[in-house]
């Protein structure tokens, strides 16, 4: 693998991150509990997709195929999405959708602290842009995950329930391969390996202001660094390519 | 769907300074359950396009208003009286903000 490669790889998996959590989240856009929380989720799903966009644009100048972000997001197919497998985990309740959101947050904001010091100018160009947005979504993914763990019986139960559930997606979060080999020696991408204590500090730390529980040694997913996704993927690529594949280079 | 609707938290009146050293400008209101939620509700609803540097939210049920009633008692006083207006000064060049 040739460092341009690598670094292509590289930057899918952060931007296809960005840009299905950004499309879950506009699921929510006439579903939400409260309109106050649509305009909310609305905003963090533009903010995802605002990044998505920067990083594929930057993706299809690396790869040198004189394609577009758009030939990225719209035109690859569910084995060359390189997004987190916990990111493509359907909404479901509130809660759910919280907690899937506190725990991206969370290692969001210490990847991208640390990715903001790449060698690469402009993904730490991005990274600094993207780290600010960052820390909003985890002030607001975190404040609910306390409220609803420390809420009623049945927000602590859903909660709960959905932490339980999508802890077996944490550990791929720090998956490292050889694309990070070859970029670590070039001091490009960010040691995964250092992020893993600071993102469990975060999480105990607000876990701890909750009656929730951490849960105890899950059994752990991987597959989405290959290119090996969950079954949901699939229907949300579906719905989201439809347009862009029916009406080729269609614009607005 | 009821228990839903009557359970969006109080009302909070939200105000946005636009920069520094300018009055906090009433906006609008926001539900919220307590005053974190319902600064960032307030966030997300009304400074998403550069409309302010700083935020205040207000329980709405704090704010004392004077009533329609009031309009006699309080505020026709003052349509006679011209000479309480500033309007016999000659302001400097350069002052902003009067």
């Amino acid at each position: 693998m040739t460092k341009e490669e690598a670094l292509f790889k590289y930057i899918l998996r952060i931007a296809d991150t960005n840009l299905i959590l950004g499309h879950r989240l506009s699921e929510w856009i006439g579903h939400a509990p409260m309109m106050e929380e649509e305009l909310a989720l609305g905003n963090v799903a533009l903010d995802l997709i605002g990044q998505a966009n920067s990083l594929l644009q930057y993706a299809a100048k690396v790869e040198e195929k004189n394609k577009t972000e758009d030939d990225l997001a719209y035109l690859r197919n569910e084995r060359e999405f390189y997004n987190t497998l916990l990111s493509e985990q359907p909404n479901r309740d509130f809660g759910f959708t919280i907690v899937r959101q506190l725990l991206n947050d969370a290692f969001n904001i210490h990847f991208l602290e640390e990715l903001t010091k790449s060698s690469d100018a402009t993904l730490a160009g991005l990274a600094a842009k993207a780290h600010k947005e960052a820390l909003y979504h985890f002030r607001h993914s975190s404040a609910w995950t306390e409220r609803l763990g420390d809420g009623t019986e049945e927000s602590k139960n859903k909660v709960q329930n959905a932490l339980n559930e999508l802890w077996r997606f944490t550990d791929e979060l720090f998956e490292m391969n050889e694309v990070d080999e070859i970029l670590l020696k070039e001091k490009i991408a960010v040691d995964l390996k250092a992020i893993k204590p600071k993102f469990e500090k975060t999480i105990n730390e607000i876990l701890q202001r909750t009656t929730l529980n951490k849960p105890e040694k899950a059994f752990m997913q991987r597959g989405s660094r290959d290119g090996k996704h969950t079954e949901h993927l699939g229907f949300l690529l579906a719905e989201m390519q439809h347009l862009h594949r029916a009406i080729p280079d269609v614009t607005w | 769907m009821s228990k839903e609707k009557d359970n969006q938290g109080l009302v909070w009146e939200v105000f946005v300074q636009k920069k520094p050293g300018q009055p906090f400008v009433h906006c609008g209101n926001v539900h919220a359950h307590d005053s974190e939620m319902a600064l960032q509700n307030a966030r997300d609803l009304y400074t998403r396009r550069n409309e302010g540097n700083a935020l205040w939210v207000v329980p709405a049920k704090y704010i004392v208003a004077s009533s329609p009633e009031d309009i006699g008692a309080f505020f026709e006083p003052a349509n006679d009286k011209i000479y309480r207006h500033p309007t016999f000064y000659n302001v400097p060049e350069g002052i902003t903000h009067m």
